[in-house]
C-alpha cells in the first residue's frame, strides 16, 4: 500500500493532534504539520515521531493571514508529490464580549476562524481538482449553524466556513475530490479548559471522542458531520426554532 | 471553580482548575500561581492531590512524548502521560514500564511524585529508581534539572515527594526489555501468615513479582493467595476483552459490608485455590486487575472509602500484620481488598518514599466515620511501635507524629519545598 500523505493546517490544534495519532496507529503515513510557531508545531511531531518510528513528519510554519503565504505553501506542499488528506484545523474561541467592545478582537476572530480557513480551502481545492483526487477536510462548529448572542462572532467566522464548503462541495461534485465539513460540539480541548466549571460550561465531549469520529468522516467522505452525532438533531432543533422562542433562550 | 474528588471519595470539594498544555509555558503559567498542587488522574486516594478552595494544577494535559532511544530504553516525555499510554506504545516495541503500581491509569508525574512500587520491588525498587533525569518548574518561575547527580537533594526530595517542591514538567525514565505482553504466573494458596512469610523467602529470587491477596475475614485473618510470576516470551495469551465493565453510578450506601465481604472473601479464596500450575496472563490483567471496572471506587457509595497502607520492618512484620489483622476482624470491619507484599532490602531513593525493608498491607475500608477512624488509631499505634510508616499517597487522615516518627528524613524535605506549592495533605500534616 503506498503511504498516504495527509497535511494538516493549523496542527497543534488539539482535534488536529489527536487525529494525527490516529491516522499513524492506522498505517505508515508522511505528515505535513503546518503552524504558526514552528517549535510549538515542532513539539506536535516530535511526539508523532516517538509513537510511530516508521511515520515521517515534517514541519512547515506560515503567516496564516497572508494569501500569498498560503498559496506558496500549498503550492510547495504540492510541488513534492500530491496529497491524500487536508484537514484545516486552525481556529480561536474569542471572548464574545471582548470582541463587541474592542474591533480589532472582533477582526481577528474572523479572520482566523473564517476568512484564513477559507483561504486554505481554496488553495487546496484547486490543486486537488488539478489533482483529481483528495480528500479536504475542514473544522466548523456547532456555533456557525445559528448565530447567539453569547457566540455570534466565533459562530460567524465558522458559519463562514460552513458556507464556503457547501459551495466548494457544489463546484467538486463529479470530481475525485472529496470536501468534509466537521461540526464539533463543545469539546474539551485547551480552547475550552478556561470555561470549565463556569456558569453555563456545556458539557464537553472527550477529544479523543471527536477525533475518531473525524478520522472515521474522512475515511467515509461524508460531506458534513456532526462529532459527536447528538449535535445533528439539536442542530437541526435550534435552526428550526421560531424566532420569538429563540429569542428568549439565554443561550 | 470545579469540584473535585481524589479515588477515596472522601470528599468533593471546590477547586480553582488551571490546565496545563505546552510544557514551554509550564514554568510561565506556573510563576507567582500558588498556593496551589499539582493534579494528574486523581488516583490518589486520599487529601494528596487536593487543595480545596484554592488552585489545583491539571497537568494531564502534558501528554507527549519527546524522545526515545531503542538502545537504552531511555524514554523522554512530559508529566501528564499515562502509564497506560506508555505500556500501550511501548510493549509491542519491546519494552515496559519498569515498574507497574496497580493501576495504570496515572501520570508519570503523579507516579514520581508519590515513588510508587510494584509487584517487582524486590528486584527492581520504586518507581524514582528508574528516573534518570525531570525537569522541576517551580512558582518563581525557575525551571531546574535534575538527577542523581545534577541537583541530587531536590531530586531526592521530589522523587515521592508529593508534588509539594515544584511541577515535574517531564522526565527521562529508562523502560525494562520485556520478551513479550505476558507474564507467566502462579497462585499458591497459603493458610497462615507463617506461611506467607516461607512463600515470600522462596520466590524472591526466582520471580520478580510476588504479591498477595489477603482474606481478612475467614481463617484466622492470616490465610491468602500468593501470586509470583516472570515475564514470558509466549505469544499465545490471551490480550484482555476490550468491553469494559463499570460501575454506572453510586450506589446509596456502600455495598461492601459485613456480608458481601463474608461472600466475596468464601468465594474469592475457593475460586483462587483451585487455580492449579502456571497460567499466562496479560500484563494488565496481572498488574492492574481493577483498572478494568470504570469507577470502581463507586461501590462503597456516597461516603467513600479509606486505604490504609502500611510498611512494617521484618523483624516485626509477622508479629506487627497478625496484630493488625486481629484488630480489624476485633472492629468488625474487613477489608475487600487487601494487599500483602513482602519489600526488598532497599530504601526508596525519595526523601519521602514509602518502600523501605520489610513487608507492606494495604486495606480498604468504607469510611464509617467515627469507628472507622477509631480502628485506624489502633492500627497506628501497632505501625508506630513497630517503627513502621504509612504511604502518603493512600493516606487522608494519619496525625503528624506518625508521619514525623515513620520519615526520618522528613526535616531534610522540608528545606527543598516550593514555598508556592500546598496541599490538603501538606497542610494536614506539616503546617503549611
Amino acid at each position: 500500500m503506498r503511504r498516504r500523505r495527509i497535511v494538516i493546517i493549523g496542527a497543534t490544534s488539539a482535534l488536529a493532534e489527536r487525529c494525527a495519532r490516529l491516522w499513524l496507529t492506522q498505517g505508515p503515513a508522511d505528515l505535513v504539520l503546518v503552524g504558526r510557531d514552528l517549535d510549538k508545531t515542532g513539539r506536535v511531531a516530535m511526539d508523532l515521531r516517538v509513537r510511530h518510528l516508521d511515520a515521517d513528519v515534517r514541519v512547515l510554519a506560515t503567516d496564516f493571514l497572508d494569501p500569498a503565504c498560503v498559496r506558496a505553501l500549498v503550492d510547495g506542499i504540492f510541488a513534492e508529490g500530491p496529497v491524500d488528506i487536508a484537514l484545516i484545523a486552525h481556529g480561536l474561541l474569542p471572548d464574545q464580549g471582548a470582541c463587541q467592545a474592542d474591533l480589532d478582537r472582533c477582526q481577528e476572530a474572523l479572520l482566523v476562524n473564517g476568512v484564513s480557513p477559507a483561504l486554505f480551502a481554496e488553495a487546496f481545492a484547486g490543486r486537488m481538482e488539478r489533482a483529481g483526487k483528495g480528500v479536504l477536510a475542514l473544522i466548523g462548529s456547532v456555533a456557525g449553524d445559528r448565530g447567539r448572542k453569547t457566540n455570534y462572532v466565533y459562530g460567524a467566522g465558522k458559519g463562514l466556513l460552513a458556507r464556503y464548503a457547501q459551495g466548494l462541495q457544489h463546484r467538486l461534485a463529479g470530481t475525485g475530490v472529496a470536501v468534509v465539513l466537521i461540526l464539533p460540539g463543545p469539546t474539551d480541548t485547551p480552547m475550552t479548559s478556561h470555561l470549565k466549571g463556569s456558569r453555563g460550561c456545556p458539557p464537553l465531549a472527550d477529544a479523543d471522542t471527536v477525533a475518531r469520529i473525524m478520522v472515521d468522516a474522512i475515511e467515509k467522505r461524508r460531506p458534513v458531520c456532526y462529532a459527536p452525532g447528538k449535535w445533528a438533531l439539536i442542530m437541526l432543533v435550534l435552526r428550526h426554532l421560531p424566532r420569538a422562542v429563540f429569542n428568549r433562550l439565554n443561550i | 471553580m470545579v469540584k473535585v474528588s481524589s479515588w477515596g471519595r472522601l470528599s468533593y470539594e471546590e477547586h480553582a482548575l488551571r490546565h496545563f498544555f505546552d510544557r514551554e509555558a509550564a514554568s510561565t503559567q506556573l510563576r507567582g500561581a500558588g498556593p496551589g498542587i499539582c493534579f494528574g488522574m486523581g488516583h490518589s486516594y486520599g487529601d494528596v492531590c487536593l487543595n480545596p478552595g484554592g488552585a489545583l494544577w491539571n497537568m494531564a494535559g502534558l501528554n507527549r512524548f519527546i524522545a526515545f532511544d531503542e538502545e537504552t530504553g531511555v524514554l523522554t516525555c512530559e508529566a501528564g502521560v499515562l502509564l497506560r499510554d506508555i505500556q500501550r506504545l511501548f510493549v509491542p516495541r519491546g519494552f515496559m514500564v519498569p515498574v507497574n503500581p496497580g493501576t495504570q491509569l496515572i501520570t508519570l508525574g503523579g507516579g514520581i511524585a508519590n515513588d510508587v512500587h510494584g509487584k517487582n520491588h524486590h528486584r527492581h525498587g520504586s518507581f524514582g529508581d528508574h528516573v534518570l533525569r525531570l525537569r522541576l518548574a517551580r512558582t518563581d518561575g525557575s525551571v531546574i534539572d535534575c538527577g542523581p547527580e545534577r541537583e541530587p537533594g531536590l531530586f531526592a526530595a521530589t522523587l515521592g515527594g508529593i508534588g509539594l517542591t515544584g511541577a515535574v514538567i517531564e522526565a527521562d525514565i529508562r523502560l525494562r526489555r520485556v520478551p513479550g505482553p505476558f507474564v507467566e504466573a502462579e497462585l499458591i494458596p497459603f493458610a497462615n501468615l507463617d506461611e506467607f512469610f516461607a512463600l515470600a523467602d522462596a520466590s524472591e529470587a526466582g520471580y520478580e513479582h510476588t504479591v498477595s491477596w489477603l482474606d481478612c475475614v475467614w481463617g484466622g485473618g492470616g490465610r491468602g493467595i500468593f501470586m509470583r510470576g516472570n515475564p514470558s516470551a509466549s505469544r499465545e495469551g490471551k490480550a484482555p476483552r476490550a468491553g469494559r465493565l463499570g460501575v454506572p453510578f453510586v450506589p446509596p450506601v456502600s455495598l461492601v459490608n459485613s456480608l458481601s465481604l463474608r461472600l466475596f472473601n468464601m468465594f474469592y479464596y475457593a475460586m483462587k485455590k483451585r487455580a492449579k500450575g502456571p497460567i499466562l496472563m496479560h500484563h494488565e490483567s496481572f498488574f492492574c486487575p481493577l483498572d478494568n471496572v470504570l469507577e470502581w471506587n463507586r461501590i462503597y457509595g456516597p461516603r467513600g472509602f479509606y486505604q490504609y497502607q502500611s510498611v512494617i520492618p521484618r523483624e516485626h512484620g509477622r508479629e506487627a500484620t497478625q496484630a493488625m489483622l486481629g484488630e480489624i476482624a476485633r472492629s468488625g470491619n474487613g477489608s475487600f481488598l487487601a494487599v500483602l507484599k513482602t519489600f526488598g532490602d532497599r530504601q526508596g531513593r525519595g526523601m519521602l518514599s514509602f518502600p523501605r525493608p520489610g513487608v507492606t498491607l494495604a486495606l480498604d475500608f468504607p469510611n464509617k466515620g467515627a469507628s472507622t477512624l477509631r480502628l485506624f488509631e489502633r492500627l497506628d499505634a501497632i505501625v508506630r511501635e513497630a517503627g513502621g510508616r504509612l504511604y502518603l499517597a493512600k493516606d487522608a487522615r494519619m496525625p503528624r507524629d506518625l508521619l514525623e516518627s515513620g520519615y526520618p528524613r522528613l526535616a531534610e524535605f522540608l528545606s527543598y519545598r516550593d514555598p508556592g506549592v500546598s496541599s490538603a495533605m501538606s497542610r494536614r500534616l506539616m503546617g503549611v
